[in-house]
């Protein structure tokens, strides 16, 4: 974590320690700021909020949104579920495994793209979905999704 | 100046509607042509995004699917005008596929700009809060009870009663939270609302909460829906400084404020005890009930929660009348219920209609078979909790009993369709991995259970100690029914079961053996 980071995280909890149930969008504006929750800030939080680092701790990895590491320049997510699998998503993260030479959960060499599953983004009636960066793309075939990883990693 | 429709629709956005409407703009500027281009919601026929319509004195015309490359072409066949052109649809009020459905709900959806509030009142918003603030807490419970409404989250409790409990609950303070974490797969309704008509949202929590005395309302969204979060957020604003939300609402003293609270992408947190834990702050485990939220919900004050769909079903039944959406429907599923056709279809898209009408049209008649060209060998409706049904239950009407006697569920009404080529044995395990993913720890049955379902499927489909693994899987479904505290580990077993049970072949088992 970087200090201007512990600086900008020290603002959010400022924020969000009046807020009742702040911790959850305390973690959000976290990780949309710094693009993860270090572990690191849990000592500030459990003091601002009045929890225990091991309770922080535990939120943090219970909901699958939260990284507790720093994701690559750009996320890329593959839909798992059932809808996008009837139109051929268990193909298309076979391929993209394979494309990026990387399993779900881990970063290319070049730190250019992680990879995650997604459980649906309510984009089923255009099946198989991905997001890049949060912006979700419809009706994804292999061709497109190199088209796609391309321009991510152009613009890197 | 030509009003030109481009719709905001994440999933019209994921085929490239931002683009479009761009490429509609910097042309018509380059051409001096004056337009006013609306961000609306979609209508809802996704196979036709980005669909684009013009505004002439005959009435809407859509022109789709468009792609940036077809706009040149578009200018120049006078679709400002209604030209004609290879993807001219003709009116969209015609389209088949829009008339013959029964939008009450959805009456607005893709028709406004679901930011402007003056688009709203124009068409027919806030008649249903209006008519609210003119009748007795009691009374607005009663007439949702009469609409005979019954939750759209998946468990279809009957929401008057709901909402009569926390009525007469006696509390210094009560809550609304609406259930927008929409986890199952197959389902897009909420998003549609949220991103297409956000104030009809807005407008039923308003009601609920004078209906029960609550002055905090949080939307939980789910994570994955930041363009809903946006609507909703300048809605909600919009809402405020015209006094439909605040301190004292249209001046009837009454107070409503209204937050959203981003989810983390945690299925069971659509649950709503590990819901109201998660909007606490905390991990997402589910809690034992009773308590029901309705009397210790959020902070452990009285709480409504309520489904997305049926927040937003409200307005028009305070407008119209209970009597007027009881009338829609059969037995007891009455009303509308927006459908969301997904996966291998050909046409994919949302169809509210009246429950009662069957798989069998809609997957046909409305969804125009497989996307694939092949034959439909299996349905899942209800998402991933949900069963897999075979053709030859196509037949059966929605409607929430007819589907309990096939050991099914329409849940939020999501049908994902599958081809021939599926490989049940693959969907059953999946739906152990889905749920040893998801499972929230708390109780054995789903937290062991899921995982042991892997394992054993695994077995299955390498052939191993076939008999007594199709056994094991029986039985570990049974504990896992019997033994769960919540619907995740509770229900895993449909999608398994009835897999094996309709799909024996691909599970090794004879077909007929199996069926005797
Ligand atoms: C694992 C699980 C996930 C659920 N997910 C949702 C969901 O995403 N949205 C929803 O409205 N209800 C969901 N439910 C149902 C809720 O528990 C609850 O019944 C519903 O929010 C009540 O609102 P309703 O009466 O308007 O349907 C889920 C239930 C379970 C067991
Ligand atoms: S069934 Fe699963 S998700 Fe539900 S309470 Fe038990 S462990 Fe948690
Ligand atoms: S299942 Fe993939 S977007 Fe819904
Ligand atoms: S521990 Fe939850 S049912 Fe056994």
């Amino acid at each position: 974590m970087l200090p201007e980071q512990a600086a900008r995280i020290d603002a959010h909890i400022t924020a969000h320690k009046a807020l009742p149930g702040g911790l959850l969008p305390l973690l959000h504006a976290i990780q949309d700021d710094v693009g993860y929750v270090p572990e690191e800030s849990y000592g500030s939080i459990s003091k601002a909020l009045n929890l225990s680092v091991a309770e922080i701790h535990g939120v943090v990895t219970f909901y699958h949104h939260f990284r507790t590491h720093p994701p690559g320049r750009h996320v890329i997510q593959i839909c798992r579920a059932e809808s996008c699998q009837s139109m051929g998503s268990t193909e298309l993260e076979a391929h993209a495994k394979a494309t990026l030479g990387i399993d779900y959960h881990q970063t290319t060499s070049d730190g250019s793209i992680t990879l995650e599953p997604v459980y649906c983004l309510g984009n089923c009636a255009c099946s198989p979905a991905i997001t890049v960066d949060e912006e979700v793309y419809g009706r994804v075939s292999p061709n497109r999704l190199d088209a796609i990883i391309a321009e991510a990693k152009g613009v890197a | 100046m030509t009003r030109i429709y481009v719709p905001r629709d994440s999933s019209a956005l994921s085929l490239g509607a931002e683009k479009v409407a761009k490429a509609i703009a910097e042309h018509a500027a380059r051409n001096n042509v004056a337009v006013e281009i609306i961000r609306n919601g979609s209508r809802g026929m996704f196979w036709l995004e980005p669909l684009v319509e013009v505004e002439t004195p005959a009435g809407r015309i859509a022109y789709g699917p468009v792609e940036v490359s077809d706009v040149p072409g578009l200018f120049a066949a006078g679709f400002l005008e209604g030209g004609a052109h290879a993807l001219r649809l003709g009116l969209t009020d015609e389209l088949p596929w829009l008339k013959q459905q029964e939008r009450l709900t959805f009456a607005r959806v893709g028709i406004t700009d679901p930011v402007s509030l003056t688009d709203y009142l124009a068409h027919d918003g806030y008649r249903g809060l209006q008519n609210a603030l003119a009748l007795q807490p009691a009374e607005i419970v009663q007439e949702v009870t009469d609409s005979g409404l019954r939750g759209r989250g998946g468990a279809a409790f009957p929401t008057g009663i709901k909402w009569k409990t926390v009525h007469d609950c006696k509390a210094d303070q009560k809550y609304i939270v609406c259930n927008a974490d929409e986890g199952d797969s197959g389902t897009y309704s909420d998003r549609m609302i949220m991103e297409g008509d956000p104030f009809v949202l807005i407008e039923g929590m308003t009601i609920a909460a004078l209906a029960v005395g609550a002055t905090q309302g949080y939307i939980y969204l789910r994570s994955e829906y930041p363009h809903a979060l946006a609507v909703l957020n300048e809605a909600i604003q919009h809402a405020r400084e015209k006094h439909y939300l605040g301190p004292n609402i249209l001046g009837s003293g009454h107070a409503f404020e209204l937050e959203v609270r981003r989810a983390a992408g945690a299925y069971v947190c659509g649950e709503e005890t590990s819901l109201l834990e998660s909007l606490e702050g905390k991990r997402g485990l589910v809690r034992f009930k009773p308590p029901l939220p309705a009397i210790e919900g959020l902070f452990g004050k009285p709480t409504v929660v309520n489904n997305v769909i049926s927040f937003a079903s409200v307005p028009i039944i305070l407008d119209k009348g209970g009597a007027f959406y009881r009338d829609y429907g059969m037995g007891r599923s009455r009303g509308t219920l927006p459908i969301q056709l997904a996966g291998n279809i050909k046409h994919g898209g949302l169809v509210e209609k009246a429950f009662g009408v069957t798989l069998r049209q809609l997957l046909y008649d409305f969804g125009g078979g497989s996307a694939t060209g092949r034959p439909i060998r299996a349905v899942q409706v209800g998402g991933p909790l949900g069963a897999y049904l075979p053709e030859s239950q196509f037949d059966t009407p929605l409607d929430y009993e007819e589907f309990s006697k096939l050991w099914a569920v329409l849940g939020h009404g999501g049908i994902v369709a599958f081809d021939d080529t599926v490989d049940m044995a693959k969907m059953a395990r999946y739906a152990f991995e889905f749920c040893a993913i998801e499972s929230c720890g708390k109780c054995t049955p789903c937290r062991i259970g899921s995982t042991r379902g892997v394992e054993v499927m695994d077995k299955i489909m390498q052939g191993r100690d076939h008999a007594q693994n199709i056994a094991l899987v029986r039985d570990l479904s049974d504990t896992m029914l019997n033994g769960s505290l919540c619907a995740l580990g509770g229900m895993t077993p449909y999608p398994v079961l009835s897999a094996i049970n309709h799909f024996p072949e691909d599970f090794g088992l004879n077909k007929k053996a199996q069926a005797a």
